[in-house]
């Protein structure tokens, strides 16, 4: 594979100035992540205490080990994704190719299971908001919790399928030879940004399946 | 050209290896936990476990550990505020005079 020579914003300095910069607006991208999913989860969280009967049924609704074998995949998902920055600043370009295969594998596994997942919800006539038209609803605040659970659990499908829009991207460019040993600052950010997606996954998991 | 003018640190291929096996550790524990019912620290206990496994993915994949100072307070900002607006909201929510509102 050739090499396509880096060249950095006239804005910077060097390289360096350039890496940094860089990384520094991921992290403060990062922050706005957070504060949106966290956000949700405080409100989450406020309401279970509220209604507690009602977040016991819709737990129970969900299957524990559905999410389980998604944490799995996702968690593989971010190992592989660091052993592509990994391999990409050894020199190994195709290793790092073939690690961010596997990572947007994963993505599409995750997704595959929320698809039966959220397919089988809807069958049963579990729909957020106004259209909740599940028969057997024992408590008073289901449909507040399953409309939660389609915000939390559809703002992260959300961001997996973007992240794996931007790891399409960045196998492209490392096949170009836009990154190597000497800069590798792109797949490094949205190495980042797909760490969150799992970091957010982390929390969902035991909040919405387990507890 | 190159990241070159300060060295940065490269994680090594094994260490990949040892937090992801923390990692799925830490799942199995979180299930695993989740079968007993410890009242009002069910959650507690869930977050906790769920924070070890965040600091890991914090720290070792998004590197973290070793970034720059200011990109770790930067992200560390973003908890603080996050916990302001869950302390303001739970001494809001649960000191209403009427608990229907």
């Amino acid at each position: 594979m050739s090499t396509v020579k880096h060249h950095v914003g006239h804005h910077f300095r060097d390289h360096d100035h350039e890496y940094d910069s860089a990384k520094q607006g991921i992290w403060l991208f990062m922050c706005t992540e957070v504060l949106m999913f966290g956000a949700i989860l405080v409100a989450f969280l406020i309401f279970q205490s509220k209604y507690a009967a009602s977040w016991e049924e819709g737990a129970s609704l969900l299957d524990w080990k559905k999410g389980a074998l998604n944490t799995g995949v996702l968690l593989t998902s971010s190992l592989t994704m660091a052993l592509a920055i990994y391999f990409i600043r050894v020199g190994k370009r195709q290793a790092a190719v073939l690690n961010l295969a596997i990572t947007l594998i994963c993505g599409c596994i995750f997704m595959g299971i929320k698809y039966v997942e959220y397919t089988h919800k809807f069958h049963l006539g579990i729909y957020p908001g106004e259209f909740f038209k599940y028969a057997d609803a024992a408590s008073s605040h289901l449909n507040l919790y399953v409309s939660f659970y389609f915000l939390l659990t559809g703002l992260h499908g959300l961001h997996v399928l973007i992240g794996m829009g931007l790891i399409t991207w960045m196998m492209i460019r490392i096949l170009k030879g836009h990154y190597g040993p000497d800069h590798w600052t792109g797949v490094e950010g949205v190495g980042i940004f797909w760490h969150l997606v799992d970091l957010v996954w982390i929390y969902l998991f035991p909040i919405l399946y387990l507890i | 050209m190159g990241n070159n003018g300060h060295e940065h640190h490269l994680m090594s291929f094994k260490m990949h290896l040892q937090v992801i096996a923390a990692l799925f550790f830490l799942t199995f524990v979180t299930v695993w936990v989740a079968q007993f019912d410890f009242g009002a620290f069910n959650v507690v206990i869930a977050l906790g476990v769920a924070t070890v496994k965040a600091l890991l993915v914090m720290a070792y994949f998004m590197h973290l550990k070793w970034d720059s100072k200011m990109n770790i307070v930067i992200f560390a900002t973003s908890f603080f505020f996050l916990l302001l607006l869950a302390a303001f909201a739970v001494l809001d929510i649960f000191t209403r005079v009427n608990p229907r509102l």
